[in-house]
């Protein structure tokens, strides 16, 4: 069994088949032209015959994809007739270019001024011209590629970065999921994934692209991970989520908007956690009741330079509206060695999960955390911001990092613009050292949020990455519920609530037990959001605080695991 | 040489589906038609200048135009900006 990490980019989760998919080499000869006239003929030729390719891939996203799909296209279509790039290509054609050459020069050209391009949106873009390079270079080479639309058999797509003419031409009936080794959770695999349904997962690596075609292969797309080779263990457990997330959503999205109230009249709080613009409305289609987790890592990582405040501002911005008064928790930057951002080059650690990451970079580059808080402050106006700082060890990192956002505040009260006026401040809970000391730490918040995923990694001294030691790593281990329950007593013995983001939020087995406890609030993906209400809405208060109380003596994560099964069938 | 601000208020700026609609309708027109945002410009028939504008939400655009038709392109994208790419 094989496991890479990437970003998480469409959630859901598929087994299958690899289908490798390797374009086809283009070599571009750098032979001098035969004559200008002519190779402006050739150039113009192929360009017609892109126009002609673009108009039937139009029509055919149309049906397949749907219109944001196809309008794709007329980007591409605009760009083949651009008159800047038409009169860039005459220039070097006249100065003796071969059309293959000159195609490859200036579009090289218009690729690169997009990809030094601060704003993630619009650098992005610079795929389409990458895409519309390879259609023309095709043309004048005559050159035809067209594996993925012979796509046959159902399959996970592996491939270094799929561009709109890959996936408008591929057999979506057969497509099972993603994972590329390239892009970021703005690619146009990403989105396309995300509009399908489909699992993805971006920016895998390099070393995806060693994977044989037909290798069975598990896309985890919440998670970010591809395993391949999975043992049999491994597969039924992978096919058991799969069928509960499939199942429990068909079932229960009719009541998805009705709140999670207990059969003794109990109500916690439901919220998404999100990490993309857009977001927000799966999340509130979903039922959500707010934004519990706004990881906004997708503004950091990959970057060469630092997002500015007014970069920052208008990415929140939309988030706050869509959401109006409900609840948004962001959470600062959580980057580091695990969560390469280029522009903060992070040197080699050794142990990057216990190195310079999270708050421990925001509070040694004070300027990069102050203008993350200016720019939440800011597009928090007038809505229901909250404002959570990760992996906080220690009281004295939740001082400092409340003395930032006072500076915040300040800096933006003095240039007179409109912010959020009360901002509930929390800190997440996911080093061991934060929950033992929750009730100190409960006097300096007004919320806590338990990660669990990394509650549980460090508790356990297990990464879960590394499919060696990642048995270990199950968040419903006794251990790591003790600590849970040790959080929950603190905040609330000194009048604060808590609420929990990570995956065990969503996981079924383990919501009986975390409303025991006593959890005021579950964040999770979007799509467990219906099922979780579902099955909060089933269950007493009071006979779940009898199972969390058992839970948290049993001797390991299998034995709780068993007991809370038990305990449902009894009951359904 | 003629010349307009325009304040684009669309969620995504001009990019993705406005771009194309700005570029199509500057395109319809004889007359030489640039657009500036921050001392920087470009054609405004050029879906590639467009784009590398990074024109964001709430930015100002100057567009000016010079031919037989100035005035007239100049109407049709304000009427454009202004109604928001027929967007709600």
């Amino acid at each position: 069994m094989k496991q890479f990490k990437g970003i998480p980019a469409s959630p859901g989760i598929a087994a299958g088949p690899a289908f490798v998919y390797r374009p086809v080499e283009l070599i571009v000869p750098s032979s001098p032209g035969v004559d200008a006239a002519i190779e402006w003929t050739r150039c113009q030729r192929a360009m017609a015959a892109a126009q002609q390719e673009l108009a039937a891939l139009r029509q055919r996203a149309t049906s397949e994809f749907g219109e944001e799909e196809a309008a794709i296209f007329d980007a591409h279509q605009m760009i083949v007739s651009d008159p800047d790039l038409e009169e860039e290509l005459r220039a070097e054609l006249e100065a003796g270019a071969c059309a293959e050459a000159a195609v490859e020069i200036v579009y090289a050209r218009a690729i690169k001024t997009f990809q030094d391009m601060d704003d993630p949106f619009f650098r992005s873009r610079g795929m389409d011209f990458v895409d519309v390079r390879r259609r023309l270079l095709c043309l004048l080479l005559g050159i035809q590629d067209r594996s993925l639309a012979e796509l046959d058999t159902p399959a996970i797509i592996l491939a270094q970065d799929l561009m709109p003419s890959d996936t408008a031409q591929m057999n979506k009936a057969m497509v099972r999921g993603f994972c590329t080794a390239g892009g970021g959770p703005l690619s146009h695999t990403a989105i396309l994934a995300r509009n399908l349904g489909l699992p993805a997962v971006v920016g895998a690596g390099d070393g995806i692209l060693g994977i044989s075609s037909n290798t069975p292969s598990i896309v985890d797309g919440g998670e970010g991970i591809l395993i391949v080779d999975a043992g049999e263990d491994v597969q039924a457990a992978y096919r058991e989520r799969a069928a509960v997330t499939a199942g429990s959503v068909s079932a229960a999205r009719a009541q998805a908007h009705a709140p999670a109230v207990t059969q003794d009249g109990h109500q916690v709080e439901i919220g998404a956690n999100i990490g993309l613009p857009g977001e927000e409305a799966d999340a509130l289609q979903a039922g959500a009741e707010g934004i519990g987790l706004l990881r906004t890592e997708f503004l950091f990582v990959g970057r060469q330079t630092a997002p500015s405040e007014e970069e920052q501002f208008k990415a929140y911005l939309p988030i706050f509206e869509a959401m109006g008064d409900r609840p948004v928790i962001a959470r600062t930057l959580d980057i580091g060695g695990d969560k390469p951002a280029p522009f903060l080059s992070v040197p080699h650690e050794d142990n990057p999960y216990l190195g310079w990451r999270a708050i421990r970079i925001g509070l040694s580059q004070p300027e990069l955390l102050k203008t993350q808080l200016r720019a939440l402050l800011r597009a928090g106006s007038g809505h229901n911001l909250k404002i959570m700082f990760p992996m906080i060890a220690t009281i004295e990192e939740i001082e400092a990092a409340r003395h930032l956002l006072d500076e915040a505040r300040g800096e933006l009260e003095a240039r007179g613009q409109a912010l959020a006026g009360l901002v509930e401040v929390g800190t997440m809970v996911e080093v061991p050292s934060a929950a033992l000391m929750a009730d100190h730490l409960a006097t300096q918040v007004d919320f806590f949020s338990i990660g669990s995923n990394d509650l549980t990694q460090y508790t356990l001294a297990a990464d879960r990455g590394n499919p060696a030691v990642a048995g270990l790593t199950d968040s419903l281990h006794p251990a790591v519920l003790r600590l849970v329950d040790q959080v929950i007593r603190s905040a609330h013995a000194a009048g604060i609530w808590v609420g929990l983001c990570g995956e065990l939020a969503g996981d079924l087995t383990a919501i009986p037990v975390l409303l025991g406890l006593g959890l005021d609030e579950f964040s999770m993906g979007a799509a467990a959001i219906p099922g979780a209400k579902a099955l909060i809405r089933r269950l007493s208060r009071s006979e779940a605080q009898s199972l969390a109380g058992e839970a948290l003596s049993q001797p390991n994560a299998r034995s709780v695991r068993e007991l809370v099964q038990r305990w449902m069938s009894d009951r359904t | 040489m003629p010349e307009i601000k325009l304040i684009v208020r669309n969620k995504v700026g001009l990019h993705a589906r406005p771009a194309v609609l700005f570029v199509q309708a500057a395109q319809r027109f004889q007359s030489e038609i640039r657009a500036i945002k921050d001392g920087k410009e470009g054609n405004a028939k050029s879906f590639k200048a467009v784009l590398g504008l990074a024109v964001n939400q709430n930015d100002e655009v100057v567009v000016r135009a010079e031919g037989p038709d100035a005035e007239q392109a100049l109407s049709a994208l304000a009427k454009l900006v202004e109604e928001n790419f027929g967007e709600p």
